[in-house]
């Protein structure tokens, strides 16, 4: 066991992967010699050579294109988009191609593809640098969507993502790649040292795709999130008092309903939250989900806590950050609902 | 003199009604393009992205350093390919506009491509195509039966029922599964590419997309890739003077050559007359050597006709002179291949007319087979709830229940 931040977890994950497999191979912008914008690359290079830790042209829909290729070839290829925002000039090869390329062949070929690619906000990136675009990937079918929120989920998830024969969407909340956040941009930042999920073992071990963790126990509401939120959600339950079950979806597609319909069961009130924009959003499929799962079991309307239906503002995004203040205002309107 | 900016608007030639024109198109004669050494660095050998690499002359005869020097009997066998190719096309033409299929695509003019290159590269060497390659699965081993099949959607469609007509793939014959996207294949053969050199294998990939689609920044990003990483990876351009009802000028092939695109990035390309099966068989023997030896990408841009409409649910006579391929310069790729033969004292009219026969009812028995294995109207037909499998490598848990519930409304109907 090491206590790892989220960057030094999924390094360890490319790490042990490219170590197991001669087939992993990594690509994107700034992720060789430089070791990634953010770092989670840093040092493979140096260890594994040029050939498998790959610096790419600037052109996404490239890097994105010629890694199916190379998927198609045996290979098991992760590539980083450098922040989610820049993955659009690959949505085409994603779902026209990735997602589709087992489906129109009849299984005769398939492409193991991991997009690894950051999103969120909470770090001054402005509206080309924060953007939460799960929602438009979680509705494609054929591709699996993971959003992990914390080092132990993301280490185990990349490696779960990288040996699946399915193409992946890796989204990594960048705003907690160095320590969990509770959504008050005022206070003093946090380490992952000091968060249980911080121990990460350092070799292989896998999180299976398609479940979703109770991040925190309760019995009156259950708060249904990822990414960022699951640390803000449970803040503000704790500064609600209210006695909140906190479920980290994990993977949005496949969605893991079984975890989420037992909890709102047990509780009989349900919130949902995301950072991403409201309209839309993947909340709504949550809410819809469960509404048909947990109807009869439900005490009040399904609340939601969204990011506004608005681009990212540089100036004001904790304004637009749904936050502590806003989650618990969220909590306190489904607990007085009947 | 030009004094100030005014947008121009390509139009082409000939418009229906008009004489077809093709003034516009740069010809070479026969055998007077330079054959260089294949590691030659392309600033020296730009010149192939001008001129036009053309083996038969006006007289049928072979000419130049690009002749390959093919027995007459491979030349016979390529024949009988691209003869194939059309009769399986002229039929299932027909078979759609008798409502039997839905939707299909000729090749018609463009035979010559896709069985020249066919028998160019090794059955190692992994092609990625376009729509109009139908030749290259029939060449790769793909059965008349199984193409119709999948025209069909019936029990033995390959795809099935989940694909356009059309939309082959052939994992055992090495032949990618059409998407149905234009130029998105590029960048996976470029991709393939790289992970053949990478895993130090000496197949190459090779590609195919039309003049039109040059346009797609898939076309650009593959063509960085292929050359920033020098994969061994063939890039064709078909050129067929015609994207559904826009000529190749609207796609920006007015002032330099498709085979030209690459040159900005160091990728040498060759002009080839498309319509010219020993042409093509040089050039693609020529960049797929380059590619193997290490000296990466080559573009090539064919040079042919559309001589069919685009696809059944197209109608050219609204978008140009009805004669046109008739006044194409370079002609009908069969006709002159066939005609070299005679020349050659190799073929005969007689031999020709018996085997467009004898194919003619191959694809006949291939059709009567076929349709035992169900129609659009006729059964057996494919079970459609097989529509949930092959979304992932296994079930998830959602499409499991959406398919027993499709289950329960297909048995309460």
């Amino acid at each position: 066991m090491a206590q790892m931040n989220m960057i030094e977890a999924i390094r360890s994950a490319h790490d042990v992967m490219l170590d197991r497999d001669p087939t992993v191979v990594v690509m994107g912008e700034d992720v060789g010699y430089f070791g990634g914008v953010f770092r989670c690359t840093d040092g493979l290079q140096r260890k594994y050579g040029e050939h498998r830790v790959i610096d790419a042209p600037i052109a996404e829909g490239g890097i994105i294109g010629t890694a199916i290729g190379m998927g198609i070839n045996g290979l098991r290829p992760v590539a980083e988009i450098q922040f989610a925002d820049y993955i659009y000039p690959g949505f085409d090869q994603i779902v026209s191609e990735l997602a589709r390329i087992r489906y129109r062949s009849c299984g005769e070929f398939f492409s193991p593809v991991t997009i690894r690619t950051p999103c969120g906000g909470g770090i001054r990136g402005g509206q080309t640098h924060s953007q939460s675009p799960e929602s438009i990937f979680a509705h494609v079918s054929g591709i699996k969507t993971v959003m992990p929120s914390n080092p132990y989920d993301a280490k185990g998830l990349l490696i779960s993502a990288i040996e699946s024969d399915d193409p992946i969407i890796f989204f990594e909340p960048k705003r907690i790649y160095n320590g969990p956040f509770d959504g008050d941009p005022e206070k003093p930042g946090v380490s992952w040292a000091s968060h249980p999920k911080g121990e990460v073992p350092d070799g292989y071990y896998t999180v299976p795709l398609g479940t979703a963790e109770v991040a925190m126990p309760g019995e009156e509401l259950t708060i249904i999130t990822y990414g960022t939120l699951v640390h803000v959600a449970i803040a503000a339950a704790k500064e609600t008092g209210v006695d909140c079950e906190v479920i980290d979806v994990r993977t949005m597609a496949p969605l893991d309903v079984q975890t989420l319909a037992d909890s709102v069961k047990k509780t009989g009130r349900c919130l949902v939250a995301h950072e991403a924009t409201r309209f839309g959003g993947y909340g709504a499929e949550l809410a819809a989900t469960i509404q048909k799962e947990c109807f009869y079991h439900l005490e009040a309307p399904i609340g939601r806590v969204a990011g506004w239906d608005t681009p990212y503002p540089h100036a004001f995004e904790w304004q637009y950050f749904p936050g502590l203040k806003r989650l618990a205002a969220g909590i306190r309107r489904v607990m007085e609902a009947e | 003199m030009i004094t100030k900016s005014r947008l121009q608007i390509p139009r082409p030639a000939a418009r229906p009604g008009d004489e077809p024109d093709f003034s516009y198109l740069e010809l070479s004669p026969a055998g007077s393009v330079d054959k260089p050494a294949i590691g030659s660095p392309t600033r020296d050998i730009e010149f192939l992205s001008n001129g036009l690499v053309r083996v038969l002359d006006d007289d049928h005869q072979a000419k130049g350093p690009w002749d390959p020097g093919l027995d007459p009997s491979q030349l016979q066998v390529a024949l009988r390919w691209m003869l194939l190719t059309r009769a399986f096309d002229d039929r299932m033409w027909q078979i759609q506009r008798q409502g039997r299929i839905s939707f299909y695509m000729q090749a018609r003019g463009e035979e010559a491509i896709s069985i020249a290159q066919g028998m160019a590269l090794r059955i190692g060497d992994m092609c990625f195509p376009s729509y109009r390659n139908q030749g290259l699965f029939m060449f790769r081993g793909m059965k008349l039966v199984d193409m119709m099949c999948q025209c069909l959607s019936n029990t033995r469609d390959m795809c099935k029922g989940r694909q356009l007509p059309i939309m082959y793939h052939s994992k055992a014959g090495n032949v990618f599964s059409i998407s149905g996207n234009l130029a998105t294949q590029v960048p996976h053969a470029v991709g393939w590419a790289m992970a053949s050199a990478l895993k130090g294998e000496d197949h190459i990939a090779a590609t195919w997309l039309g003049d039109g689609s040059t346009a797609e920044a898939d076309f650009y990003h593959a063509l960085t890739f292929a050359a920033v990483y020098q994969a061994p990876v063939i890039l064709n351009v078909v050129n067929n003077q015609w994207a559904i009802s826009t000529f190749q000028g609207t796609a920006g092939g007015q002032r330099r050559p498709f085979a030209a695109r690459g040159l900005g990035l160091g990728i040498p390309g060759v002009r080839v007359d498309g319509n010219d099966f020993l042409a093509i068989y040089a050039a693609t023997l020529w960049a797929a050597d380059r590619a193997r030896r290490g000296h990466g990408p080559t573009l090539i841009e064919h040079v042919t006709y559309r001589g069919g409409a685009h696809s059944t649910s197209d109608d050219p006579s609204k978008y140009r002179p009805k004669d046109e391929w008739q006044a194409f310069p370079l002609g009908d790729p069969v006709e002159r291949l066939k005609q070299h033969l005679i020349t050659q004292g190799r073929w005969s009219e007689a031999k020709h007319t018996a085997l467009e026969k004898q194919l003619r009812d191959d694809v006949t028995a291939a059709w009567k087979e076929a349709q035992k294995y169900g129609t659009m109207t006729e059964e057996p037909f494919l079970d459609s709830s097989t529509m949930f499998e092959d979304v992932y490598a296994e079930m998830p848990r959602n499409l499991e229940s959406q398919r027993r519930r499709l289950r329960e409304i297909l048995e309460g109907e």
